[in-house]
């Protein structure tokens, strides 16, 4: 007898496991494989201290994507609220609790684990919304009022984000939700007044910036104003970057990074090590892996015959892209450092599990592509 | 299911949209990267090498100074310094407080440490104490495994093997001041010392040398990963002096008998500097050893100015050791004739004034060769009027008095040689006839250093030619041919048995001070110099001038020459307030000479350089 979870009436666990998208699978682990060698090259040429744990972790997301994947969607329908709820909570407690770093409190840790619930919230954001949407109409999407409970579930986790306060993760929540948004079949002219408004507010809103998001903002600007202070990080990196030509100086020869120029080299700055030791071409190699994996993404929400995958494939694919995106324009100094990790290869164990534990929605959609949901999340014929 | 068809299209469109322009965006980051890394590559490149490669300065090793014979006056030793990694150190008061048990570290030291280490990043070494023993090195070696961080560095430190009797003529190297901060970068280097007085100075750069490089790979802190590549530094150029250290050693221990004095000795040919000493002298090694401060007080108290290289420096009125300057401008101007004779009643009156001669009685009826022996005064006060102070200027200047001789070492002084246009110029007076009749006798206005009295006689006795003093010797220097002055062989000769009868004649003012030695006699002259005016009470109560407290003692002065046929050494000596130029200075200058033959300084073959 399996687990309650795994039943339902269409699909049998062996039936669920066929479908599971191997080429997905092996997409994700050539680019966390990417991710290793950079760990081996970072750790100079080494399994430690980094490259192995890694290795561990990836393992042990995948495990947890396949877990995902292979619960019942509907579940995963009736869980969305709860699981949204349970963020948002540790949220609340992060702000009054958590641990001061960089400035911030983004930590907690549970029985010696430290967890970041921004980023677990960037999923159950993407869930709750799915859901929600699920249950709207195309019409309702065109009215104001039916919006106000959405934007409620999008602005309350903005705003205990910003309290912490992490400007980067608040903006990427709002681009999310905003996303969800679209997708839902919002109309365009309400995003268009909610730019304006956005834009009419930020002199006000830099008033309520904290000096350090301040100076991010400012050396973004002008790196070069303080080249040995908050803009060395931008400097070095392009220095990194640019030094790599175009075949890259060689694996485990990247002098930038082997001689600690490169900050971070192993966690937010690990493009950088990529780019000089790999140059443009695998770079260019890199990115193509990402975008064949949003690809993906976006393959099967339009495939799937329910409305919650299809806003939730999209809506996770999308939260990748911002990952790679925002990453890789902030060591190119074409946006702001606001500590956001390289998917899948940047050395840390909340990333590594949160990117693979999104990903298992995504399996987990493209797993039950042909069952139909309700309105209200019951299975139909 | 109408409500989910439309609501699919719309999604489907939008997803669509969604997915062109994530696309769109990141195929601008690859746009961008292939700017970055392709078209900007070849300039972050070199920012990635400038980033990487750090170029440090070797220190090259300093050039070596040795005498003619190749004794060796200045050399570089290892020198053991105590030196503190602080990141190896977990505490660094305690690990001084330990290795104070070994060499005595004082709480001054600890502070000093302490601040260096905040001031330099923890894997510079910061010097803990400089010079130690072969025994502390030992101990500190032994207690190593106790001392984390600690360890002997080993340097070099200029050391100076002679001593005191060098240290005018080698000098010394010292800090490099601010001042002395211009192009060579190598001078910025910590430790560098550069030399301040003599020798040292002089030949400053070509005992530099040039720094030599060493490329390394740095990492972000500046710690050095490994090297790339060396281009080795040029050491500094060995340099071989004209002196004779044995005779060096000798004048310098001879001048020691006299509380202040001076000797050069210089070849009349080449003029090559056999011996320049200057007493009282100090030990060099002071300046690279550190000088205590007491030590430091006592030699700037000393009236002696053991300092102050009185060779060079010290400028003397030469009295009558300038009579052959008079006597050879009055005969090369015409003025006399070599049968020229005076009678001295003892003083001779000019308009209302009284110049008295040495010699009370007076020397009756005397020609120009026995004025030069028995150093009559009142022979040159006449002759000296009749040529008058600019042809005695002319030629005082031509036998290189008046004007530094150029020797190659720093701190030479002009003396002085005066005449009507320098009296008017720096005196706002017209020249008087008394200060001409003064000037004949070497007194007044004139003055000369010993060098130049040395050069002086050189350039009498060699045949009258511009012979110059130099000290280096490879390739340093100015030495010859010499172009001739233009001065009679008749009139030098005449002058020159003067010389030979101050040492030879029964009335020779310094007949007690002739070498003993058949084929090495001297001739010479002596001078006694007035520091302060004879007073007409003082003539009256015939006070002794040796009587006199010893700042206002008469300066002593022999000029000489050796041997008598073929003269090659020419010597000058001062002795600074020692009363008589005969009693104190011809012995002297009589030893130094004596010796100088017996060693054959000027005979002997150099040496090489080891």
């Amino acid at each position: 007898m399996t687990p309650s979870i795994f039943r339902d009436p269409d699909l049998s666990l062996v039936e669920k496991l066929r479908h599971v998208s191997l080429s997905f699978l092996l997409l994700m682990t050539l680019v966390a494989c990417c991710g290793f060698l950079a760990l081996y090259s970072a750790g100079g040429g080494s399994f430690q201290p980094w490259a192995l744990r890694q290795v561990y972790r990836f393992l042990l997301g995948l495990l947890v994507l396949l877990g995902v994947s292979l619960v019942d969607i509907q579940f995963w329908l009736r869980m969305a609220y709860p699981l949204y709820g349970v963020t948002l909570f540790l949220l609340f407690v992060v702000d009054v609790f958590g641990h001061i770093g960089m400035g911030a409190q983004r930590w907690i840790s549970i029985g010696g684990f430290q967890l970041q619930p921004s980023e677990v919230m960037k999923i159950t954001l993407v869930l709750a919304l799915a859901r929600h949407f699920h249950a709207a109409t195309w019409e309702g999407a065109g009215r104001i009022k039916p919006l106000l409970l959405p934007a409620l579930l999008v602005l309350a986790p903005v705003a205990l984000v910003m309290k912490q306060p992490d400007l980067g993760t608040a903006i990427i929540l709002l681009a999310l939700g905003g996303v969800m948004f679209f997708l839902a079949g919002v109309r365009l002219w309400m995003f268009g007044a909610i730019l304006g408004l956005g834009a009419a507010s930020l002199p006000l809103a830099w008033r309520f910036m904290h000096d350090y998001q301040k100076k991010r903002v400012l050396t973004f600007i002008d790196p070069q104003s303080d080249p040995m202070g908050a803009g060395y990080h931008i400097l070095q990196s392009k220095i990194a970057l640019g030094s790599g030509g175009f075949f890259g100086k060689g694996f485990l020869n990247g002098t930038q990074s082997h001689l600690n120029f490169l900050p971070e080299k192993q966690t937010d700055f690990i493009f950088t090590l990529i780019a000089e030791e790999w140059g443009l071409l695998g770079c260019s190699i890199l990115l193509f892996l990402y975008a064949l994996v949003i690809a993906y993404c976006f393959l099967i929400g339009l495939r799937a015959r329910n409305h919650f995958g299809r806003l939730l494939s999209l809506g996770l694919g999308t939260n990748l892209f911002f990952y790679v995106f925002i990453n890789v324009g902030m060591v190119m100094g074409i946006l702001p450092v606001v500590g956001v990790p390289l998917p899948l290869i940047s050395y840390g164990g909340t990333a590594m599990l949160a990117v693979l534990w999104g990903m298992g929605y995504v399996m987990c959609v493209s797993i039950h592509r042909d069952v139909r949901l309700s309105r209200t999340g019951q299975f139909e014929d | 299911m109408e409500w989910d068809t439309d609501r699919f299209h719309n999604f489907t469109r939008r997803a669509l949209l969604l997915g062109g322009v994530q696309g769109l965006l990141l195929v601008m980051l690859g746009g961008r990267l292939h700017w970055l890394q392709v078209k900007d590559g070849r300039r972050y490149s070199t920012l990635a090498e400038k980033n990487r490669i750090d170029t440090r300065r070797i220190l090259a090793p300093r050039g070596r100074i040795f005498d003619r014979f190749g004794v060796p006056l200045a050399v570089n030793e290892q020198n053991f310094r105590l030196v503190l990694i602080a990141e190896n150190t977990p505490d660094i008061r305690a690990a001084l407080e330990d290795v104070g048990r070994i060499v005595p570290v004082e709480k001054g030291d600890i502070l000093r440490v302490m601040r260096d280490v905040r001031r330099k990043r923890p894997f510079m070494p910061v010097t803990v104490m400089e010079n130690l023993s072969w025994e502390q090195v030992a101990r500190i070696e032994l207690a190593a495994p106790e001392l984390p961080g600690l360890s002997v560095e080993t340097g070099q430190v200029r050391q100076y093997p002679q001593g005191k009797a060098f240290a005018h003529v080698v000098g010394y190297v010292g800090a490099v001041q601010q001042a002395d901060l211009r192009d060579d970068p190598l001078l910025g280097l910590p430790g560098v010392r550069i030399g301040k007085v003599g020798i040292e100075k002089t030949y400053e750069e070509a005992l530099r040398g040039s720094a030599g490089e060493i490329e390394v790979e740095v990492n972000a802190l500046g710690r050095s990963v490994r090297e790339l590549g060396r281009i080795e530094g040029k050491p500094g150029e060995d340099l071989s002096l004209a002196l004779d250290a044995g005779l060096q050693e000798f004048v310098q221990k001879r001048l020691a008998e006299e509380k202040s004095a001076t000797a050069v000795v210089m070849d009349v040919q080449t003029g090559e500097i056999y011996a320049l000493a200057s007493h009282p002298a100090f030990d060099s090694n002071m300046f690279s050893n550190g000088i205590p401060a007491e030590v430091w007080e006592e030699v700037l108290a000393d009236p002696a100015a053991p300092l102050s290289n009185k060779a060079i420096g010290g400028q003397y009125p030469p009295g009558s050791a300038f009579k052959m300057v008079t006597a050879l401008a009055a005969l090369e101007s015409g003025t006399i004739t070599p049968g020229y004779k005076v009678h001295c009643p003892g003083y001779v009156d000019v308009g209302s004034h009284r110049f008295h001669c040495w010699k009370s009685g007076g020397h009756g009826d005397i020609g120009l060769e026995d004025a030069l022996t028995e150093s009559c005064d009142v022979f040159f006060y006449d002759i000296g009027r009749k040529t008058g102070i600019n042809q005695i200027a002319q030629m005082a200047e031509l036998l290189g008095l008046g004007a530094p001789t150029g020797i190659d070492l720093p701190g030479e002084r002009p003396g002085l040689v005066p005449n009507k246009a320098w009296k008017l110029a720096n005196r706002d007076a017209p020249w008087q006839i008394g200060e001409t009749i003064v000037a004949a006798i070497g007194q007044g206005y004139v003055l000369a250093t010993p060098l130049q009295l040395a050069v002086m006689t050189a350039r009498m006795v060699g045949g009258g030619v511009a012979v110059a003093p130099h000290l280096a010797l490879n390739g340093h220097g100015d030495r010859g041919p010499w172009a001739s002055l233009g001065i009679s062989r008749q009139s030098l000769d005449i002058v020159m048995a003067g010389m030979r009868g101050v040492m030879c004649k029964a009335m020779g003012t310094a007949r007690d001070a002739q070498i003993p030695q058949a084929g090495m006699e001297m001739g010479g002259k002596t001078g006694t110099a007035q520091v302060r005016r004879i007073t007409k009470a003082e003539r009256a109560a015939g006070l002794q001038n040796k009587d006199m407290p010893w700042r206002f003692r008469h300066h002593a002065l022999f000029v000489g020459y050796a041997p008598l046929s073929q003269p090659r050494y020419a010597c000058a000596v001062v002795v600074e307030h020692g009363v008589s130029g005969s009693a104190t200075a011809a012995p002297i200058a009589r030893d130094i000479l004596w010796e100088a033959q017996k060693r054959d300084t000027a005979g002997k073959p150099k040496g090489s350089m080891p």
